[in-house]
């Protein structure tokens, strides 16, 4: 569980998170959706402590990220996978020597049990036969693959996704979806994903939390937001010609 | 202003890199593999400029040194010093800071942009050692190699010169070459390549690593790491020069 407590947040002066509150559970998939430039990514940073807050605290369980020093940030980082927007994959790396890497850096497994798990978390997103591939030689969709596989190699307890859905075509970003569910279910982390794409929130969003011009406007579930009878998140999700057709 | 604020952004940097390693077996593998990146394959730079230099030292000296009371030999001693004490460490590292300093910047800067740094600092890892030091310490042990070889590489260049063109006797060359050796001036070549490796590896970390935007920022990340350990390899050399000659 993770808990965000009024949390604020201004670059020079201009306001960009205001007294943010919530919580996101473990098992469920949590996400953060807004306009863009609405604050959402700002949020994402602050959670894992890629950015200070001004005010407030972030809560890991019973841990308090915002008043940890760096090298106990690190510690807590090791139990966090995160997803990139573009994967984020290191070019220099094959596709097994990317996943392997932060067992290499944290785990004392041998290297045929690193080997072993690698290919179960490749097996877990449906790759095959990539392993001595590099980024560059993958398509989007295999990359966000490799990326989660990675993510969730060292047996995360916290899962962060940054649109992982940009540059997808439908089908695969349905697919990169489910694949997020599935292993937020299946391994019982706590995921927050941060997207825009109304897709998402209907296939997948357990808890929906709508960030407008930096406040929460509104959350709950994806059965609830068609419903919400709030302007601002109206607007947002019905803002597509296909939503409105569907609304009608 | 910019300066001290670049001046402490970079010390503090260099505080990040030298913490201790999360994992020294990988540290030790990257080192290798950045010994044969930075190091090896700029071999191949190095030999061709040391033995063109060479060559054209020594003649360069041979015609502005026809005096009477200047022994031919004092040709062969005149390039092996300049080789030596200027040529090799400070005008290779030169050379390096271009070749190198620009492949660590770049690739530092390209990484932050695609936020594989990002990546790495959510994993745990201390990205600023984990990226720069395997650099640094790769830099510090091959290119005094590759600096010893560029000195023999020179001398080799004015010997092949003079029996080529017979621009001075090779006896007298070679004479020249071993005249009144100073086993110092060894190591005080070797004592400047070592920092001058230290400011490649680090000035152009630094670049990389403080890249903000897109391709055309690495680009310009790229341009003022060479830029700026250019003119720090200038300024120790200086220094170096007065506290270890002087």
């Amino acid at each position: 569980m993770i808990k965000v407590s009024d949390v604020s947040k201004s670059f020079d002066g201009v306001p960009v998170l205001k007294n943010i509150s919530t919580q996101f559970e473990r098992g469920s998939t949590n996400l953060i959706i807004g306009q863009s430039g609405s604050g959402k990514t700002v949020l994402l940073k602050c959670i894992v402590g890629m950015l200070e807050c001004d005010q407030g605290s972030i809560h890991y369980e019973d841990l308090e990220i915002t008043r940890m020093n760096f090298s106990q940030r690190r510690v807590l980082r090791q139990q966090i996978g995160m997803l990139f927007q573009g994967g984020a994959l290191f070019d220099s790396m094959t596709v097994e020597e990317n996943i392997i890497f932060p067992l290499n850096m944290f785990s004392t497994l041998s290297k045929e049990q690193k080997l072993e798990r690698a290919n179960f978390c490749l097996k877990r997103v449906d790759l095959g036969n990539v392993n001595h591939m590099y980024p560059s030689e993958l398509s989007g969709g295999m990359k966000k693959r490799v990326a989660i596989a990675r993510a969730i190699a060292n047996k995360p307890n916290y899962l962060f996704c940054d649109e992982p859905n940009s540059g997808l075509d439908p089908r695969t970003a349905i697919l990169i979806d489910n694949l997020i569910k599935e292993i937020t279910k299946e391994f019982n982390i706590t995921t927050i994903i941060n997207t825009h794409d109304m897709n998402s929130v209907m296939e997948i969003g357990d808890k929906v939390v709508f960030i407008h011009k930096g406040e929460l406007w509104w959350e709950g579930s994806n059965q609830d937001i068609l419903h919400s009878g709030n302007e601002k998140l109206d607007y947002f999700v019905y803002s597509s010609e296909l939503m409105n057709k569907l609304k009608k | 202003m910019d300066f001290f604020f670049h001046a402490g952004r970079y010390f503090q940097l260099m505080v990040q890199v030298l913490k201790r390693p999360e994992n020294p077996s990988i540290y030790y593998r990257q080192i290798i593999v950045e010994m044969d990146y930075l190091g090896i394959q700029s071999l191949g730079i190095v030999s061709i400029i040391s033995v063109f230099m060479g060559a054209v030292l020594t003649i360069q000296t041979a015609f502005n040194t026809e005096h009477p009371m200047l022994p031919i030999y004092a040709i062969g001693f005149a390039t092996r010093q300049a080789i030596i004490l200027e040529f090799a460490p400070t005008i290779v590292s030169l050379i390096l800071a271009g070749k190198v300093g620009s492949r660590i910047a770049s690739e530092i800067g390209t990484m932050r942009v695609t936020e594989q740094i990002d990546a790495l600092e959510i994993m745990g890892i201390n990205s600023a050692g984990y990226l720069i030091l395997p650099k640094t310490i790769a830099l510090v042990i091959i290119n005094p190699v590759l600096i010893v070889i560029s000195m023999f590489l020179g001398i080799l260049g004015g010997y092949l010169v003079s029996a080529i063109t017979h621009v001075m006797p090779v006896g007298h060359y070679i004479y020249g070459v071993l005249f009144d050796f100073s086993p110092f001036d060894i190591y005080y070549a070797l004592i400047k390549t070592v920092v001058f490796a230290v400011i490649i590896a680090t000035v152009s970390g630094y670049y990389g690593y403080y890249t903000r935007g897109g391709a055309l920022e690495v680009g310009q990340a790229s341009t003022k790491a060479v830029v700026m350990s250019s003119i720090f390899i200038i300024l120790f050399n200086l220094i170096l020069t007065q506290l270890l000659l002087a």
